[in-house]
């Protein structure tokens, strides 16, 4: 691995272009995921503010909309980068398939550019509106985060399942766009991101005021900045794990090899059993807990049904089955606590409208935010790491489809150090504004008022 | 006219908004980063950070634009231009990353040292970015990229005379169109040495705009000779046109029209991008990628163009809201006041 990276000449063109994709792109995806969540937040808490009048719910509202203007900005920045890494690192892919994959892409321009306009209404524009009509430039904002995420991931769904359109003698000569970008991974894939993205945001949201609480503050400026991130992914935790389901049934009809890689399985036969943990080596998965049965039950509802294994393609076409299936592992535990701690939640509001009394509460909602960024991450390791050898599944490779420019391996390197720098500045700025105007203690309406937006 | 030859124009149109309003946020952090130490630039740099915070985000969301609407209806040419070009393709886009985020994070930063440094970040990425955005252009106007995945050279495509050429006239048109919008904003705001000073910017950027324009078709004589015939021959009104508006832009200026002067100046630059457009049409890149050999299947084209003018209706709209809503009201006394709540 050392002697590869060290060589970045031609040759090792594919690994370090798909470094540099997946660091830029896993990086990107969590300020993406508070982009699509968090307006529906700040404009819930917003108009509560107005339709109460109660200084918590404005002052969250404000502090909110300030925190997603930084969010929302190295959001933007990071995802710019991508656009050119399409060309840069994927020239190939590009060349053949841009025609059919750039629909979406340029619908997603359009939906990306009405957020950011309405953003800038929405954060500048805070003491210029009325607050009816303030509150209103607040949801295009919501609406467009929410279509620029269908029409991305729809873009990568069709990586998964290519279809709409013909080639002939090596040239493209038919595209059916919308049938390329409403493909059958679309739906699964689009609904699943969409609702991780609002989860990572209510858990993050959530984990910060769980901090604030452990440490004593526990009026109601901190509940509500608990409460209500907490119950918007609480309410999703159940729903996301239906969605789950649906996504892995497409991925066991459509794409067996990475089924079978997430699952460990070398072998195909009936009653295959479902596999925790391990490692897969030497074409075995070793230490993992059997579960008989299990996997031909998800799958086709029968403890008996057959289920391919690694073995319908030659060992050139697999993915590497230990990261695979440990990314599916870990998304699918992480995402198991989290609707415990749901659950939990919903538990103690439903006997006592409270929130649990137990410090443990706490601290699991403290780290649940950063739990749901793992398991969305994850989650993206298991369907990108599992179409390998494919950037095209079944049609192009990966390796066919980088920039054969010598000396493109560098710009990994560039990324890193860019990355680090910006991650260090995002997490410092980020802390400050939490630390740097203390919350009153009675907040009064002039108190809510000095809180400048931007 | 074609569906490709719409979406081209549409592209162009976009590569024009950008160089119009993004150029002009790149030209404000080159003031920033030239404003002098932190007491003395203080009132510019807020003038700066009051003009370009509602809409800078808008602003670059052109770019990404042109890129998809590019890859969607000439892959090809988007092929061959980022493969060949990938070297200041990347730091054009760490440059945009650089710039974006410090200036989010200078906002809200309220020390003095954290201000400084995000500040310096943003103001010499401000620099940079449009540099390697100019020398980008100066490779394929040149016809240094050749049609094909990684056909060309990744370092001497963009390092000819007409790219390091092309580079520092966008550096110079960035700080030219910044000081002359900036002019006005400072009038704007009842800023009178603020206005003076910016004047004199824009009145000595722009001498240094034309010089370098100047410059610039003597290195495109002797270095893309068909780029040459084009400007000389079918693209020669547009040349006119940028020249006259370039010259009417420095009239005004001194006569203090400072609403004539934006037109007139984002007219110059405007008829400079349609002159090397005209030029080079329809080839895309040399040799022999044109048009209609680049263009996408129909139905992608078809169903492209009409995804852009469904777009359109939404997107303008609210763009000018956008800008109504912030010229309209001067900024700075509506935060003085604390008007609103």
């Amino acid at each position: 691995m050392t002697g590869i990276i060290v060589a970045s000449g031609n040759l090792a063109n594919p690994v370090m272009a798909r470094s540099q994709m997946g660091f830029s792109l896993g990086w990107h995806i969590i300020l993406a995921c508070f982009g699509v969540g968090m307006p529906a937040l700040v404009v819930f808490v917003e108009w509560r503010g107005i339709r109460t009048g109660d200084p918590s719910y404005r002052l969250l509202a404000r502090r909110w909309a300030k925190v997603l203007g930084v969010l929302f900005a190295v959001g933007a920045v990071s995802g710019t980068i991508l656009s050119f890494e399409m060309g840069v690192l994927w020239s190939g892919l590009m060349d053949h398939y841009g025609a059919v994959i750039g629909l979406p892409f340029a619908i997603e321009g359009f939906a990306f550019f009405i957020e950011a306009i309405f953003l800038g209404i929405y954060l500048y524009g805070w003491d210029r509106l009325s607050p009816r009509t303030h509150l209103l430039s607040g949801i295009p904002i919501v609406v467009a985060g929410i279509a620029s995420a269908f029409f991305v991931v729809s873009a990568n769904a069709w990586m998964n399942s290519p279809t709409g359109y013909t080639v002939r003698d090596g040239r493209l000569v038919g595209v059916d766009p919308w049938a390329a970008m409403f493909n059958s991974a679309t739906g699964p894939e689009t609904t699943h991101m969409i609702i991780s993205a609002f989860m990572v945001t209510g858990f993050g949201v959530a984990s910060v005021y769980a901090v604030a609480m452990l440490r004593g503050r526990h009026d109601r400026y901190h509940r509500i900045g608990l409460l209500v991130p907490l119950t918007m992914a609480s309410v999703l935790a159940p729903i996301q794990f239906v969605v789950g389901d649906w996504a892995a049934r497409y991925v066991a009809k459509d794409q067996p090899v990475k089924l079978a890689a997430m699952e460990g399985l070398a072998h195909g036969r009936n009653g295959a059993p479902e596999s925790i943990g391990g490692y897969f080596s030497g074409g075995q998965l070793h230490d993992a807990i059997r579960l008989p049965d299990g996997l031909s039950l998800l799958t086709h509802f029968r403890p008996n049904a057959y289920v391919a294994g690694l073995d319908q393609v030659p060992p050139a076409l697999r993915p590497p089955v230990t990261v695979v299936h440990l990314a599916f592992d870990s998304m699918v535990g992480i995402g198991s606590a989290l609707l415990l701690l749901a659950a939990w939640l919903g538990y103690a509001w439903w006997r006592h409208r409270d929130l649990p009394t137990s410090r443990w509460f706490l601290r699991a909602v403290a780290v649940s935010g950063v739990g749901a960024v793992v398991a969305m991450e994850a989650g993206w390791i298991t369907t990108e790491v599992g179409r390998q050898p494919w950037i095209v599944y079944g049609v192009l490779k990966v390796a066919a489809a980088v920039n054969p420019e010598p000396g493109l391996g560098y710009g990994l390197y560039a990324v890193i150090v860019v990355y680090a720098a910006l991650t260090v500045a995002t997490v410092y700025v980020l802390r400050r504004m939490t630390q740097s105007t203390p919350v009153p203690m009675a907040p009064q309406e002039s108190d809510v008022a000095a809180v400048k937006v931007v | 006219m074609t569906y490709a030859n719409a979406l081209l124009a549409v592209m162009w149109l976009a590569v024009t908004a950008y160089a119009l309003l993004a150029g002009a946020d790149f030209g404000a952090g080159i003031w920033d980063l030239l404003a002098g130490s932190s007491k003395r630039g203080a009132s510019q740099r807020s003038l700066i950070e009051h003009s370009i915070g509602p809409v800078w985000e808008a602003n670059h969301v052109w770019l990404i634009f042109v890129l998809v609407i590019m890859w969607t209806a000439f892959p090809p040419l988007f092929a061959a231009v980022s493969s060949t070009l990938y070297i200041p393709l990347t730091l054009i886009a760490l440059g945009v990353i650089a710039r974006g985020s410090a200036f989010a994070f200078r906002k809200v930063v309220s020390e003095l040292w954290q201000r400084r440094l995000f500040g310096a970040v943003f103001a010499f990425s401000s620099v940079v970015t449009p540099f390697f955005l100019g020398a980008t252009a100066g490779a394929v106007a040149s016809g240094r990229v050749p049609p094909g995945i990684g056909r060309g050279d990744s370092m001497t495509s963009w390092t000819g005379p007409v790219s390091i050429l092309a580079g520092c006239f966008a550096v110079v048109v960035c700080g030219y169109l910044a000081a002359v919008y900036l002019t006005a904003d400072a009038r704007r705001a009842g800023d009178s040495s603020l206005t003076e000073l910016f004047r004199r910017r824009a009145l000595g950027s722009g001498v240094v705009v034309g010089a370098v324009a100047a410059a610039g078709l003597v290195v495109v004589h002797g270095n893309a000779p068909r780029l040459y015939d084009g400007l000389s021959g079918k693209a020669l009104p547009l040349v006119i046109v940028s020249v006259a508006a370039g010259l009417a832009s420095i009239g005004l200026l001194v006569l203090r029209r400072f609403t004539a002067v934006r037109v007139s100046a984002a007219l110059a630059v405007t008829a400079v991008l349609w002159a090397w457009g005209v030029a080079q049409y329809p080839h895309l890149l040399l040799p022999g990628l044109t048009v209609a050999s680049a263009a996408a299947p129909h139905a992608t084209l078809t169903v492209t163009t009409g995804c852009v003018i469904v777009g359109m209706l939404v997107l303008l709209p609210s763009l000018g809201w956008l800008f109504v809503l912030f010229q309209r009201t001067p900024g700075r006394a509506a935060d003085a006041t604390g008007s609103g709540e």
